[in-house]
Formats: C-alpha cells, structure tokens, sequence
C-alpha cells in the first residue's frame, strides 16, 4: 500500500517512514547531480580537486592546483549546472501545473504557446545581429507576447473557456512557428541560419554566470507563487464549475498559473534555446512515484526535473568529440522513457 | 436555512432557459425538481450555485441576498453534489473529500490535521472508510457518487444541492445514496435535488418543483403536485398512480402506462420499470 500512503500523504507524513523516504530520495537526486556534474566533461576534475576548490572559497587554504581549475569550476560549470538545474525545474513545474489547469495529462508547458513566441523572438534578434542578451531579452519577451495575445483571443470566446485557451495557444504558436520560418528563410544561409538553427535546436553550451543572474529573476517569480497554491491546483483539476462550486475563484487561480508558467518558461527558453519533452515526461515521472495530489507533486517535479535535465546535460556534454545539442537529447531520451512509463507504470496515475 | 427564489430568470447569455420560477426551502426540507431533459434544471442549479449570474429575480438565504456573494462565501453556505464522474488524475478518496474544505482554506493554505478529521468524520457518515486511500478513478460509480456526498459534507455547508444523484446508478445505489440525503435532511439540512423518477420524489422529497420547458408548472407537496395529469404534462407518458401500504404507511408508486412521444403508442401491460423517453436513452 505504499502508492496509497502516499496520495494521503498529509495524514501520515510524520509516521510513515516510506513517505520519508521518498522525500529523501527527491531532495537527494539534484544534489547529487549537482556534485557528479562538476567533475564531467572535457578538462577533467578530480572529486579532491574539487573539494578543494570549493573549500577554498570559505577556507584560507594553499592554492596548490592550477587556476585553470577555478575557472572550469566556477565560470565555465557552475553557471552551466545552475542553468541546467533552474531549466529543468521551470519546465517541468510549468508542465505539472499546465496539466492540472487543463485536466489533461499529455499537455506541456508550451501549449499556450511560449516556447513558439520564445523562438520566433529569438530569431528575430540573431536575423538583426543583436547582442546575446539582446537575444536573451527579445526571446523573453515575445513568449510572453504569444501567451498574453492567446490569452486575450480566447477571452473573447464565450463558452468553454479552457477550450478556448488551448486552441487560441495552438492557433498562436502556429502564428509564431510560421513566423520562425519566414525568418529562416530570409535569413544569412552561411552566418544567420545556422545561428537561428542551432538555438532552436537547445543547448546550454554557452551558458555564462551573466545569463544565470538574469534568468533567475523570472524563474523565482513564476515558481514561487505556484508552490504557495499548489493544493488549489487539485481543485482546478476537477473542473471549472466544480471548483467554482466547491469556493474557488478559477479565474483567478487559472490566470496565476498562465503568468507563472509563462514567465518560466519564457525565461528558459530564452537562455537554452528550446528543450522539449521535459516538461510532459517529469510530472508523468513524478506523479508516478509520488501519486498525484500537488502538495507533492509539484515540489516533486520541480526537483526531479532540475536533476533529469542536469543529467541530460552532463551527457550532452560528455557523449562526444564534439557536443550534442541538449533539446535532440531530451527528445531522444524522453520520447523512449514516455513510452515505458506508459507501459509499465502503475494502472491509474494516467 | 432557509432558500429562497424569488421570479428567478436563468439563461445564457440574452438567451433565458427558465423564467420566472419562485419557491421556497425550509431547513431540514427536501425540494425535488421534477422535469424532462432540457427543461432547464441544471441551468436553475447553476444559477442557484453563482456559476451563472441570474438574468432575473433574486435568491436568498435565510433573508439575505446571496447574488452579490463572493464564490467561497457561497461555497460555505450550500455545497453542491454533481453526478457521479471521472477526476482526470487518480486522487485518493480522502484527497477528494478534502477539496471539499477549500472555502475554508486561505488562499495559500493546504488541509490542516483538522481538516483531515472533518474529512474523516465525512467519509464515516457515508460509511465508506474502508475506500479512504482507494483510488478515485478505480472505484465503482455507486462508491463515487458517496465519496462527492462526503466532500460536499466536508465542506460543512446548510444546503445541499444535487444535480440528480442517482442517475447512472444501480437500483441498490439509488436508494442507498437517497437514504442519506433524507439522513441529512433529517439532520437539517436544506436539500435541492434534482431527478428523474417520480417514486424518488414520493419517497424523498417533502416539497416537489416541476419544471417544464423552464416554468414552474406546479409547486407543493409531493402527493398534490405529482399526479397522473401533472406526469403526462411533463413527461407525455400516460402513468397509473397506484398507493401501497408498506408498515402502516402509505407509499406511492408510478406504472407508467404508454407514452406519447413514440410513434407507435405502445401499450406496457405489466410494466415493471418505467419505460424511459426515448432521448433519455442516449449515452451520456
């Protein structure tokens, strides 16, 4: 009876030891991949190198390594782990609360369109040789142009209103995809297209410490809020007028989920470039292990996707001569992992 | 507590479904609104609940106009209890019961340990402990429909409203789920349900609302307003009342005779069950 433990979880959490468990194992997971991640990749570290290193920044110790050493550490992976770890969050905790809100399971956070709006910003910018954050700024903000347009189309729709979002978001994001294309199209074939191409394609290859600092803004301010009503977000999964019925004010809540999904994954796209299938499968993964009540489930996400997606770096950054572009990997991975979490998971949690 | 609608106009939009239908509840009584499909119960239940803004008319609760009522305080006064359905995630049944308190909840707040007791306290008053971490979406429709009666009593509410609560049940259901709304009548609770068989209003109801084409078209105790005439207005099934005395008291039954609405009248001489309309056939 674990699984059902679990889902009761606010009843039996002091006692139940399996809960416990299951915690640890969550709050262990990114902490882990946080260490093994600084010792992988082309100029090896090793484990007491590391320690070293990082003793040093709080400890008067010898510098008895080379300073190559600090700045593979701290310029070069740390920004790149950290940036790893807020994506994979974002993604995967705008996925969960988007599935709830559409009572739909298959949904990701780009349904309402903002990776769509993200891209087409992105590549607006790389076709006018803007700079990296301007790049940065104008993926940002046409994300959040894309929702905030569907937003506005599916309001002037009357009747079934979660309906009306979805198709509004399809129907924006097509918009913005065509747009992409036109860009591409028009675009330098031997200097701009393959600029656009390659940030399309995700990657978090040239992540710096800058990049972090500004992307962690918007990140903070669309999670925060989600894990403070995350209980409602089972309410809302009942339904529009249940939820209403049973005292919740759905258009409010809906409204706070749209803004924070939106924000983080506007902020992820712009710093990564559009990485796929992590906000679809990690809920799914989560809500496997962790049954489906949001209390849990969302933290749940939150931490499971900033470890998958580290993880999934880390091979990006490992598996070749040369990098292998992160979102190929995620769908790569995802798409198979789906598949056998459909298969073998538990009958119910879908 | 005592409900009360007074000339409620209801619709969608310009559009009106029901005019003008004026009735009143007294605590501990129990309304059953009596008509065909799409004569505009549900559309009166959702405007009863705030989810639709009436187009007419006012409703009060013991003398206070509830229209201008923000959702949650609503939600405190009058629970509401809809048919038996699928949740899109495999909830526990005691997660289900407990967004029951969500009108009791801060915005930023999750059940509380007494939350959990009144929720538990709920889930024994329909005798379901034994289906408290049972999954929601893997227990029989008979079992879902006593899991949202317990979330709607969760929510601690003086009116109950059910949009028929019986439909899609099977016979053993039907009376076990309509013997608890009558516990809780007894118990004082104001109950508005909806349904589809006269015997439920025999049994259950002590006040009775017909609805027809979105009219009132009769209002009172259930053995005045519910005649063979009134059943053949509304249903277009000619119907035999027949009394039975089951300990001492008398109990009314409905054999419905033929109906109207097919072309071939047909004529049921030992009819068992009432025959349903033929638009009450169709898959839900």
């Amino acid at each position: 009876m674990e699984m059902s433990a679990i889902r009761t979880g606010i009843r039996r959490v002091p006692a139940n030891p399996s809960w416990m468990s299951k915690e640890v194992v969550l709050l262990a997971l990114p902490l882990i991949a946080f260490l093994i991640s600084f010792p992988l990749g082309r100029y090896p570290i090793g484990i007491d190198q590391l320690i070293a290193v990082l003793a040093a920044k709080v400890l008067p110790l010898q510098h008895t390594w080379p300073a190559t050493v600090d700045t593979v550490v701290f310029n070069i992976r740390l920004p790149r782990i950290l940036a790893a770890m807020l994506v994979g969050a974002s993604l995967a905790t705008a996925g969960a609360a988007f599935q709830g809100m559409f009572k739909n399971p298959l949904v990701s956070p780009d349904v309402l369109g903002a990776s769509a709006g993200s891209a087409f910003g992105a590549a607006l910018a790389i076709y006018f040789s803007r700079s990296m954050v301007g790049i940065q700024i104008s993926s940002f903000v046409f994300g959040l142009v894309a929702v905030l347009l569907g937003y506005a189309v599916s309001s002037r729709i009357r009747h079934d209103p979660m309906l009306a979002l979805v198709l509004a978001g399809i129907l924006i994001g097509t918009l913005f995809t065509s747009g992409t294309s036109l860009i591409k199209y028009l675009a330098d074939p031997y200097d701009k297209l393959p600029a656009i191409t390659f940030w399309l394609m995700g990657s978090l290859a040239s992540i710096n410490t800058r990049d972090v600092t500004i992307a962690v803004v918007p990140i903070l301010v669309g999670i925060v809020p989600l894990l403070l009503v995350r209980w409602r977000l089972n309410v809302l999964a009942l339904g529009e007028e249940e939820a209403q019925a049973l005292g919740l004010d759905t258009k409010r809540l809906k409204l706070l989920v749209v803004v924070c999904a939106t924000l983080m994954t506007a902020a992820s796209v712009a710093i990564s470039g559009v990485i796929g299938w992590v906000g679809l499968v990690i809920p799914h993964l989560a809500r496997a292990f962790v049954g489906p009540n949001y209390k849990i489930l969302l933290p749940a996400s939150m931490l499971l996707g900033s470890a998958y997606l580290l993880l999934v770096d880390d091979l990006a950054r490992i598996m070749g001569p040369v990098e292998v572009p992160l979102g190929v990997l995620t769908s790569v991975i995802g798409a198979p992992f789906f598949l056998y979490l459909l298969q073998h998971a538990r009958r119910g949690w879908l | 507590m005592k409900l009360e609608l007074s000339n409620l106009s209801c619709g969608y939009g310009p559009r009106s479904v029901v005019r003008d239908v004026s009735v009143s509840v007294e605590q501990g009584e129990v309304l059953c609104l009596l008509g065909p499909n799409g004569s505009g119960k549900t559309t009166l239940f959702k405007t009863i609940l705030g989810l639709l803004k009436p187009l007419r008319g006012s409703i009060f609760l013991d003398g206070q106009d509830i229209t201008v009522w923000s959702r949650r305080k609503i939600a405190k006064a009058m629970g509401y209890i809809p048919q038996a359905h699928n949740a899109p995630f495999p909830y526990a049944v005691l997660d289900v019961v407990l967004m029951g308190r969500t009108s009791h909840l801060g915005a930023f707040a999750s059940p509380s340990r007494a939350d959990v007791g009144v929720a538990l306290d709920a889930i024994a008053t329909l005798g379901i402990s034994h289906l408290r971490d049972r999954a929601y979406t893997e227990i029989s429709g008979g079992e879902r429909q006593l899991v949202l009666i317990a979330r709607a009593l969760a929510q601690q509410p003086q009116i109950l409203v059910m949009d028929e609560p019986t439909s899609n049940l099977d016979f053993g259901n039907q009376l076990l789920v309509l013997s608890h709304v009558q516990q809780m009548a007894r118990r004082g609770l104001t109950i508005v349900m909806a349904s589809h068989f006269p015997d439920h209003a025999f049994l259950y109801a002590s006040k009775v609302l017909l609805v027809n084409r979105g009219v009132a078209a009769g209002i009172g105790p259930p053995m005045e307003v519910v005649t063979e005439e009134s059943i053949r207005d509304l249903y277009g099934v000619d119907v035999k009342l027949l009394s039975a005395f089951v300990d001492g008291s008398e109990v009314r039954v409905c054999v419905p005779l033929r109906c109207h609405k097919t072309d071939t009248a047909r004529s049921v001489p030992h009819a068992m069950i009432p025959i349903p309309e033929p638009d009450q056939v169709t898959v839900r």
